[in-house]
């Protein structure tokens, strides 16, 4: 309410680039037109049952098209430039994913439908979740969870159960870097389990002093992302793994860098017991402006009991005239459902399928080499000009610090700069161990050209930091919208728009 | 090389920059004996090969369009979606962007989902919506968090209707466990005679939440105005999980007084594809908004005095607050999102209302043609909305494996959850099915109980 008296007293009016669907809304326009009814009418319900007006838009087909692609076109995307944004690996997604995922056997198929009329999805879940076990080196896989962050709750649900079929119960606390994802602790918390917080060190690995003395018998285990959110992997990973193995906990991996190992090192080889993958990075699943994601998780065997149900296996092993059935079984500990039905098959698994299909294991060690070979050229570019706080061989992301002595133009301001030079901004302040940080993930689908157009603004606006920081400070300047007010947008926290006020909503 | 851009020339000149001799060389951190397996899997498939091996993975199936007439609902629904929905979401500047955390160039996804939200909000009759959640389960078990935080977990039970969906029921289950939660009222051994009122005995001082569903799980629509405001009394947060086809006709939740309204989106636009991805919606009343898990899009302004929309409100996310934060949801459903705001302006008041009547009329002259059979009934005199439960005279698995045999899916069979409920068959009509279809499901049955 203080808030109220600093406000000017005459407001102008926002200048409205694009109306809300329901700002467009004229009284008695018709999108779509639904065929009249074939059956002998019935009576609706009693009247105070039902609902009195549906304040919905009304617009024509034409009115919709055109609103909905003027908002793409506001949009920065993958498909229309380079996207380096760290830890969200924003590689091209492959055309034919969206054909096949839209293939009218996978579109129309009901998840409740007897498994005898849906064998080609439970062949395709099949496969798919013993690719990802050979692939990461793990026992099982469900397919279940919709995305990392719900993947990382069903593996830390499952480690829990573990302690608590073997009697040991007061195991109550998780080790996590400095350097995670806010996910891994949020999903700690969410459990009810108290978070340690372990150090790096000088290199960017787990301080294994820090992680030496944390190691009890309290500790339900550690999340680790290998390669970390610096892009190192860990020089010491299986010392770090021997000490939490050693105190009797568990070992998850945060899939969330997966992209970097493909054909390289497998998780469950090295000692992870249990990992997520993220399909909408490592395979290629579009992020969707926001998801869907799909989530994963591959556990070593002593694990595979407690995976949420259901799972995919063959019921009925056929013979030679008869091909084998595929259905659905429980695990015999099974931490229970995660969501409704089987998880993201059309839009994750069909599309991850597709694009394992047409790698093979080649094609997925190429991805991972070339991702790598991306970061650390870019990061040999751009080392004289930007600090690298962690200064090594890094896997297929690095982390700059975007700050220069002398100047007060920070990470942010070197961000909505990059989007005048047609580029999407790296990740900034993540991860929260470096000083105004900038998170730098080329993936494997950008050419060299591309790169070097990257590295060239980069460097150009290391200079302008220093000539014209105000261009800096007022950036972005060509783009079709400015810098945002976010106080304002929290403080008056306008979430929704109705229809125009004296809306007739008679007709 | 499927989708890499780099000629082993341009290959060989970055690694001379990089200062080493070959890509190997840049993995030396990794653990030598570990370093470089073979994997087992087949080898690479051409895009035409592999169209082809999953067109055949696609042509195993028998759909609902092509092969099988369905009568099949259970929390996943056979809707028809306009042309225009995938048109937009194939367009690549919405579905090959990242969550929107540059708003400067990412305002055609932040103005859609604030339009998702306002679409979702005025459908629900609530004042506020998030940007979504994974499905419908998932965003009833969100309600569970948001009660538990609202009461700082003062108040540690939850009561649960039995004829909430079973599985969502199960995932509120899994999510329960490490939060030292009671959960009651969730028992598979129902008295199908029971009120929804009765469920208000189960409500006390250390409840936080009541969950009931709308249609109920049984397809039985009830007004739950009297049972919300004694549970409200109680002290207690009460949430509907509701289908949004059916508040196109019904009274809305908001309306009776429900603090929570949430549900799956897919009958909005969104194609079943074997179960997911669909959309959770999840709507409030204001004050909740602090308490709400996921994120939000707000309305505000740029520097240029132009009308924006950016993330607010993140203070309450996991990349923030991290151990501290409601849920750890970070990614939720996007695509989704957008394409049921898309399904809802392109039907907009009257298209969505049209839908819902034309459920209404196939699911009652459906129910008042297979009641009519010898040996089979409505279980329910409740009013219902486009699905019913029948109660047949033998075993649902027995009449569905007939069913099937004549090209239709057949309702689930409730006795799989309830097992008092043996055969107790739940069947589904949309605008989907035809009067022919109807007809044809009616005279199979006939035969089943005459062969």
């Amino acid at each position: 309410m203080a808030d109220a008296v600093m406000e000017p007293k005459v407001r102008t009016e926002p200048k409205i680039v694009e109306p809300t669907i329901f700002d467009l809304s004229s009284p008695g326009r018709i999108g779509v037109t639904m065929p009249a009814s074939d059956v002998p009418e019935t009576a609706l319900p009693p009247e105070e049952l039902l609902r009195q007006d549906l304040p919905l838009p009304e617009l024509a087909e034409v009115d919709v098209v055109r609103h909905y692609m003027r908002l793409s076109k506001f949009n920065y995307s993958v498909d229309s430039g380079y996207y380096p944004l760290g830890s969200c690996t924003m590689k091209y997604n492959p055309k034919i994913n969206e054909d096949t995922a839209r293939l009218p056997g996978f579109l129309y198929t009901h998840p409740l439908q007897p498994i005898e009329t849906v064998q080609g999805n439970l062949a395709l879940m099949y496969q798919l979740q013993n690719w990802l076990k050979e692939i990461a080196g793990f026992a099982a896989v469900t397919l279940q969870p919709a995305a990392g962050a719900h993947g990382e709750f069903t593996g830390v649900l499952m480690m829990r159960a573990y302690h608590k079929s073997r009697g040991d119960t007061k195991r109550t606390k998780m080790l996590i870097p400095d350097a995670a994802h806010g996910t891994n602790p949020a999903s700690v918390g969410m459990m009810g389990m108290q978070v340690v917080t372990i150090p790096s060190d000088e290199r960017g690995n787990v301080d294994l002093k820090a992680l030496e003395a944390a190691c009890d018998d309290t500790v339900v285990g550690m999340m680790l992302t290998n390669p970390n959110t610096l892009g190192l992997f860990d020089e010491h990973i299986e010392r770090v793994i021997e000490l939490v193995h050693g105190c009797g906990g568990l070992m998850y991996g945060d899939g969330a860098n997966l992209n970097a190992l493909l054909g390289i090192v497998r998780p469950g080889d090295v000692g992870f017991d249990v990992m997520h993958f993220n399909l909408h990075k490592t395979f290629s699943v579009p992020h969707g402006g926001g998801g869907p994601g799909v989530g994963p998780v591959g556990v070593a065997a002593h694990l595979a009991d407690f995976l949420p149900e259901p799972l995919v296996d063959i019921v009925d092993n056929g013979d030679d005239d008869m091909p084998p059935l595929y259905g659905f079984v429980k695990p015999a500990k099974s931490i229970g459902r995660m969501k409704a039905f089987h998880g993201h098959f059309g839009g994750g698994f069909v599309r991850s399928y597709t694009y394992i299909a047409m790698h093979g294991p080649d094609g997925l060690k190429d991805i991972s080499q070339y991702a790598v070979l991306n970061a650390n050229y870019l990061q040999a570019r751009l080392r004289d000009t930007y600090k690298i706080p962690y200064d090594r061989i890094c896997m297929h992301e690095f982390v700059a610090e975007g700050r220069f002595k002398g100047s007060d133009v920070r990470a942010l301001d070197i961000s909505k700069r990059l989007m005048d030079y047609g580029f999407h901004p790296p990740t900034n302040y993540f991860p929260l161990i470096v000083h105004e940080a900038l998170m730098i993930e080329p993936t494997e689908t950008e050419n060299r050209d591309t790169l070097d157009a990257f590295a060239e603004a980069m460097i150009k606006i290391a200079k302008e930091a220093k000539t014209h920081p105000e261009i800096l400070k007022s950036a972005p300047n060509t783009t079709q919208f400015g810098r945002m007010d976010e106080v304002k947008a929290a403080r008056e926290l306008v979430l929704c728009c109705w229809l125009p006020e004296g809306y007739d909503l008679s007709q | 090389m499927t989708y890499i851009p780099t000629s082993p020339k341009e290959r060989d000149a970055m690694l001379e920059t990089i200062g080493v001799k070959s890509l190997d060389d840049l993995f030396e951190a990794v653990p030598a004996k570990h370093r470089f397996p073979e994997l087992n899997l087949p080898p690479a498939l051409t895009e035409m090969e592999a169209l082809n091996e999953l067109s055949g993975l696609a042509q195993a199936n028998e759909n609902v369009r092509s092969d099988l007439i369905s009568f099949l609902g259970a929390g996943m629904y056979n809707h028809y979606i306009p042309s225009v929905v995938d048109h937009i979401l194939r367009r690549g500047e919405f579905y090959t962007a990242y969550t929107p955390y540059q708003p400067e160039i990412s305002q055609g996804t932040l103005q859609a989902i604030f339009e998702y939200q306002s679409l979702m909000s005025a459908l629900t009759g609530m004042d506020v919506s998030n940007a979504s959640h994974y499905d419908g389960a998932t965003a009833t078990a969100e309600a569970v968090n948001l009660a538990y935080a609202q009461f700082r977990g003062k108040r540690r039970k939850v009561v649960i209707s039995p004829t909430v969906h079973p599985q969502y029921r199960a995932v509120i289950r899994t999510y329960a466990q490490g939060m030292e939660l009671e959960l009651a009222g969730d028992d598979p051994n129902i008295n199908v005679e029971s009120q929804p009122n009765e469920l208000a005995d189960l409500v006390d001082d250390t409840t936080c939440l009541l969950i009931v569903q709308y249609p109920d799980f049984f397809g039985r629509v009830y007004d739950y105005t009297k049972l919300i405001e004694t549970a409200h009394a109680k002290g207690a947060l009460v949430c509907v999980v509701a289908n949004p086809t059916a508040l196109a006709l019904f009274k809305t939740p908001g309306s009776m007084g429900a603090d929570i309204v949430v549900g799956d989106g897919q009958p909005l636009g969104i194609p079943m594809w074997y179960g997911g991805p669909s959309v959770g919606f999840f709507t409030t009343r204001k004050n909740y908004v602090h308490k709400m898990a996921g994120r939000l899009v707000g309305e505000t302004i740029d520097n240029r005095g132009q009308r924006a929309y950016v993330l607010t409100l993140t203070a309450r996310e996991q990349h923030i607050k991290r151990e501290r934060a409601t849920s750890n949801i970070c990614t939720n459903q996007g695509l989704i999102a957008l394409g049921t705001a898309v399904y809802l302006s392109l039907l907009g008041k009257k298209g969505l209302r049209q839908v819902a009547e034309l459920c209404y009329q196939k699911a009652h002259y459906a129910a008042q043609q297979l009641s009519q059979i010898d040996g089979i009934g409505l279980c329910f005199t409740e009013p219902f909305f486009h699905e019913f439960t029948l109660c047949v005279d033998r075993p649902v698995a027995e009449v569905n494996a007939y069913l099937l045999e004549h090209g239709i899916l057949g309702g689930y069979d409730l006795s799989q959850d309830y097992p008092s409920l043996q055969n107790h068959m739940l069947i589904a009509v949309t605008e989907m099915n035809s009067k022919q279809d109807i007809d044809v499901l009616v005279e199979v049955l006939s035969e089943v109980n005459h062969g």
